[in-house]
């Protein structure tokens, strides 16, 4: 949800979190609800200034890194913080639900609205094959006992008089992971979910929340160590500045050095080439890319049979992160992206230590008051190709497997534009039938248009993919340029 | 009046471009067609208004000298409709 509100409420949260870690005042945390709304303040959005500190409270917890589950509501903030401070690694589940926010929205149903006009043709009733439907004081009502959602009803209705009300989280996730409780409290199945950040983006009242890593990573910057920032390929465009500026931004605010993940992606991108090549003449029928964290999940908690299919090469964070790790075996690597699932991939193996998403980042920046227009322009080390620097934007995964191949004329590529119930079903099929009747390179992105449209984006994805696309255009061709290797003493 | 325009004026420094000026970089086409021609749109760098102790209250703007703090698109269409229709 693009919503200048919750985005506002977010962000503030995280900027007082930081603030208080940078003036060394962890242990006044439990103020911070008190701070934003102060005795005798405004609730802007609920119904009294005690709930919103109960919500902001709890926006915090997860701002901390930890889960908003298991509080008891009577521990203090400050022994959160504390918590916080203490531990050595950043928690296993990587999303957390504000139950104190989440507004319980009514359950996903349909019904029948006043606009309803008791017609005689009656072609609800006729077409519900669960009889669920009765004429009541001259208008359809709906026994939701025998009602089965199956939405016939809307369809023929010919007012458009009956709507599906939804559950917005519910709605958007493509694996059926988050259900409401008995409270009527959305829930995570973290069984199911793949971690794609869907429900993030769609609720409204902003009660999904990605449990920080920012104060992990300030305390690793504190102890003197040599923190790493890599920057997605969706970073460009995220500030109203060029991508060299927000990297100086970023060695201001402590990290030592700054390399763009699109080195990764050039990596990603031949070794997918030849990964291509191989299974087509040995005679598969398709691959699929295997950049996409959300869709790794995906194969392995809901469609292993896709594994076959799937290209077993490593994503761009992953080869940066080895690239870095090899130059600086000492140093702490941090993947700055708007992606939920970097955050499992990250957990998973051995080269990237922490994940900062782009709300993180601008938090950073704000807290430490860096005007990121007045940076000067960062020179990164390595230089990426126009390719590798196309990937966080839909079809940029496949031109690049298409141009590191050169002449393949066997190539045909297709996108899957979003992971959501309908495409998840296609991809079942596929892996059923062991083809893919839109191509034979498929490339897969959880998010519509591509990492660009990640739920923690500070600008919207028509304005990014256009600076991105400025940006790759003045970049050279990926067979233009040399393989890199890490520069070891 | 009818031919002096009112002076919007955006910040898109980064303090407010984090806490939400992000959202208001299309809002010249947003304003409705009856006031479009009366109001004159200019993007800054940064206002200066974000570096005091109230930048939480960013984004910031201003609408002929005025300051809005937590901007909108919502509130800044309403300040202008205020200002014209009076």
């Amino acid at each position: 949800m693009d919503n200048s509100n919750t985005t506002h409420i977010k962000r503030e949260v995280l900027v007082r979190l930081i603030h208080a870690f940078i003036n060394q005042e962890m242990g006044n945390v439990r103020e911070l609800p008190f701070q934003m709304r102060p005795k005798n303040g405004e609730a802007p959005y609920r119904c009294c200034i005690y709930k919103e500190r109960a919500i902001l409270r709890q926006r915090a917890i997860a701002g901390l890194g930890l889960s908003v589950e298991t509080d008891d509501e009577m521990t203090s903030l400050n022994t959160y913080a504390q918590q916080a401070m203490d531990r050595t690694e950043p928690e296993k589940e990587i999303l957390t639900v504000v139950d104190a926010a989440c507004k319980g929205c009514v359950p996903s149903r349909v019904y029948v609205t006043e606009l309803c006009q008791g017609c005689v043709a009656r072609p609800c009733v006729s077409t519900c094959k669960f009889g669920a439907i009765q004429i009541k004081d001259g208008r359809s009502v709906i026994d939701g006992d025998k009602c089965k959602n199956c939405g016939m009803c809307m369809q023929v209705c010919p007012y458009s008089a009956i709507v599906k009300l939804k559950v917005p989280c519910e709605d958007a996730c493509p694996v059926g992971a988050i259900h409401k409780n008995e409270m009527g409290h959305a829930v995570i199945d973290f069984d199911k979910c793949i971690s794609c950040g869907a429900c993030v983006g769609a609720c409204p009242f902003a009660a999904v929340h990605e449990k920080s890593q920012v104060i992990d990573i300030l305390k690793e910057m504190k102890a003197g160590k040599k923190v790493v920032a890599m920057v997605a390929p969706a970073v460009v465009g995220q500030l109203p500045v060029s991508v060299n500026k927000i990297a100086q931004a970023l060695i201001e605010s402590g990290f030592s050095e700054v390399f763009e993940v699109a080195q990764g992606a050039d990596t990603t991108a031949r070794t997918e080439a030849d990964d291509f090549k191989e299974r087509m003449e040995r005679g598969d029928e398709f691959m699929t890319t295997s950049c996409c964290a959300a869709y790794n999940e995906l194969v392995e908690k809901h469609i292993p049979e896709l594994k076959p299919f799937r290209s077993d090469t490593r994503t761009p964070m992953y080869y940066t992160a080895k690239f870095v790790k090899e130059q600086y075996p000492d140093c702490v690597t941090v993947f700055i992206g708007p992606c939920v699932a970097k955050r499992k991939e990250a957990q998973k193996e051995e080269y990237t230590d922490y994940v900062m998403n782009f709300e993180e980042m601008g938090a950073l920046f704000v807290a430490l008051n860096i005007e990121v227009a007045n940076c000067e322009d960062y020179h990164f080390a390595n230089e990426a190709s126009k390719e590798g620097r196309n990937f966080a934007v839909t079809g940029g995964v496949a031109e690049s497997v298409k141009v590191a191949l050169k002449d393949f004329p066997e190539l045909f590529p297709t996108c899957v534009n979003g992971l959501n119930t309908k495409s998840v079903k296609d991809l079942k099929n596929w892996a059923k039938k062991g083809q893919c009747p839109e191509g034979n390179l498929v490339e897969i992105m959880a998010c519509e248009g591509g990492c660009v449209a990640g739920s923690a984006c500070l600008n919207n994805k028509r304005i990014t993919t256009k600076k991105i696309q400025a940006y790759a255009g003045e970049s050279k061709c990926i067979n233009d340029l040399p393989v890199i290797e890490p520069k070891t003493n | 009046m009818a031919d002096e325009k009112i002076l919007l004026e955006l910040c898109f420094g980064t303090t407010c471009f984090v806490m939400g000026a992000s959202k208001l970089q299309e809002i010249e086409s947003i304003i409705p067609p009856q006031y479009k021609n009366k109001v004159e749109v200019k993007a800054h760098t940064c206002l200066d208004l974000c570096k005091n102790s109230t930048y939480m209250k960013a984004p910031f703007v201003k609408l002929d000298g005025e300051i809005i703090s937590e901007a909108t698109v919502e509130k800044i269409l309403k300040a202008i409709e205020r200002k014209i229709d009076g």
